[in-house]
């Protein structure tokens, strides 16, 4: 069985000025998966975006989308997608419901008013439905975003950061929105700064680092390769060569000692390496223990050990 | 869901009366831009009327009945700032990026704008003509050469409003672009909307009289009855309608295609 792609690139690359947004961004986003582009801020994901849907044009490279060449095909690949941007670009001076019927028209959907009553039912802004934009709160303007770019069912969808700023009940609105769609057999493709949302949401992500694509997987592969960091923080300096060494046999690499605050930390890529395990062997060498954690691998983490210039990025 | 079979020049229909709806919507929730440049005219004819009517004398005509059709010429030269503070607003706020992604004719989310704001300045122009009336300017022409006169104003007004819209595609910033447009007041000033242009030093005056609201307004008195067109004048004022529909014509010509290629191409 061959696997259809819905996003397929191969080395993008995009300029501005003198700034190299992108340097060869190679993508393949199968049909009816979610897919994370994971990196922080400047390493391209906008940049992308905005060029797999239309926005830009690529200096170099070549993708698909849906099939579709994305240079010579742009109208057509117009008719196919789904986007909402990192900042909420609909029309402060419409109400929701305005919005929502104008982009439904713009597609052809055959009951404009119909569409945007049960989307905005949908996301819950039944209440807020008729008020101008302008007046609705950051994480309810989002919410309609999302819905503009569902006003008639995209095969691909593109979310440029769409949790960014919102509240953790608004990021949950999200996420279940995406996996709904998902459900449906629409094919994602979302940017995000969040390893943990890109964890609980992507089938495989796709790790950017200053404008190319340094690294793809699936999240557990990735959160393998990475591995956990190891903590421990005992109660006495002279304890610290102890735990040291303890942690240096449980993680194969070898420990930080770090003096002023009596704690050793080490990167783990062991998946066995549980709370319990560590807190066992540190006990069981006698050494006073006074905190210990095993914390999943943070952004961070995942560019030092899997972009080659092991620098870490800019916050 | 309807699949596209029909030619371009219905999709451009069918966009721009969708887009033309949200045009009339968004200054029906906002009105605020739409009254302030309906109102300015309005205080500007009573203080002009007032005080500077008091001074000056225009050769052929009382000053306020000469100083109405050079308010409408240059209200409707304003169509640069309010299609450029729209257009930049849109393209801040993200609105012309969605658009774009959205299988919309490229030429129908500028077209919706111009039509829609030269629709509202018709519309504005009535309360306007009433001051007017009130402060003592006349049709003193005949009904057809003045229904000719409103034609001329709104189409230079359309064609105003897409250099605006380019511009303001270009500018891409709403702050900016306030600003700019802002300076689009300065424009009538060297122009014959408020003073008779035949009066200035020689290079001036050259300047104001290929100032195209200076055909612009030299038409509207003519049709309008309120003024004689001033001999001597440069070719776009000695033949001021032909003038106005050359200026508009010219207008169009270089910012319509600027417009459309702008907004279809964005930063790429």
């Amino acid at each position: 069985m061959t696997t259809t792609y819905a996003v397929l690139s191969e080395g993008l690359e995009k300029r501005f000025g003198e700034v190299r947004a992108l340097r060869g961004l190679d993508l393949a986003v199968a049909e009816g998966t979610v897919c994370g582009l994971l990196g922080p801020n400047g390493a391209g994901k906008t940049t992308a975006v905005r060029l797999l849907t239309t926005l830009l044009r690529p200096d170099a490279g070549s993708a698909r989308i849906a099939g579709l060449d994305l240079v010579r095909e742009p109208a057509a690949i117009r008719r196919r997608i789904g986007v909402t941007g990192q900042d909420a670009s609909v029309d402060g001076d419409l109400t929701g419901r305005e919005n929502l019927r104008l982009f439904a028209r713009l597609h052809r959907v055959r009951d404009p008013a119909g569409r945007a009553a049960a989307l905005l039912d949908r996301f819950g802004l039944g209440e807020a439905a008729d008020r101008p934009v302008s007046t609705w709160s950051g994480g309810t303007r989002r919410r309609l975003d999302l819905a503009a770019s569902l006003v008639r069912r995209p095969e691909v969808l593109f979310l440029d950061e769409p949790t960014t700023g919102l509240d953790p009940a608004g990021r949950n609105r999200v996420w279940e929105a995406v996996r709904e769609l998902r459900a449906d057999g629409t094919t994602v493709l979302l940017t995000t700064q969040y390893l943990e949302e890109a964890d609980r949401l992507a089938d495989d992500i796709v790790l950017v680092d200053r404008g190319r694509s340094a690294h793809t997987g699936s999240p557990a592969e990735l959160k393998a390769r990475v591995g956990a960091y190891a903590q421990a923080v005992v109660t006495h300096a002279d304890a610290l060569p102890r735990a040291a060494a303890v942690l240096a046999r449980l993680t194969g690499t070898e420990a930080v000692v770090d003096r002023e605050r009596t704690a050793v930390g080490a990167v783990s890529t062991d998946p066995t390496l549980t709370l319990p395990r560590l807190v066992r062997a540190l006990d069981a060498a006698g050494v006073p223990l006074a905190d210990a954690r095993v914390s999943p691998p943070t952004l961070d983490d995942v560019f030092l050990r899997l972009t080659t210039t092991k620098e870490a990025p800019a916050a | 869901m309807s699949t596209l079979t029909h030619g371009p020049a219905y999709g451009l229909a069918h966009d721009g009366i969708a887009l033309l709806g949200r045009q009339v919507r968004r200054a029906r929730n906002n009105p605020g831009l739409l009254v302030l440049t309906q109102t300015m005219p309005v205080s500007m004819l009573l203080f002009f009327g007032y005080v500077f009517g008091s001074a000056l004398a225009v050769p052929g005509a009382a000053y306020r009945s000469f100083l109405v059709p050079g308010l409408l010429a240059a209200t409707a030269a304003g169509g640069i700032m309010t299609g450029m503070f729209q257009a930049a607003q849109d393209v801040h706020r993200g609105v012309t990026d969605r658009l774009r992604t959205l299988p919309v004719s490229r030429a129908a989310v500028p077209l919706a704008q111009a039509v829609a704001d030269t629709v509202l300045t018709a519309a504005g122009t009535v309360p306007f003509l009433l001051v007017g009336v009130a402060v003592g300017w006349r049709v003193e022409g005949g009904a057809l050469a003045a229904a000719g006169a409103l034609a001329l104003l709104l189409l230079f007004r359309f064609a105003c409003v897409w250099a605006g819209i380019f511009l303001g595609l270009l500018t891409r910033d709403e702050e900016a672009a306030g600003q700019l447009g802002g300076a689009t007041f300065l424009l009538p000033l060297l122009s014959s909307a408020y003073i008779p242009a035949d009066g200035l030093p020689g290079p001036l005056r050259t300047a104001a009289e290929w100032n195209p609201i200076s055909a612009v307004t030299t038409a509207l008195r003519d049709l309008f009855g309120n003024a004689p067109v001033p001999e001597g004048a440069a070719w776009p004022v000695a033949h001021p309608v032909a003038g106005t529909l050359a200026w508009c014509a010219v207008l169009l010509a270089v910012f319509v295609p600027l417009a459309v290629r702008r907004y279809a191409h964005g930063e790429r």
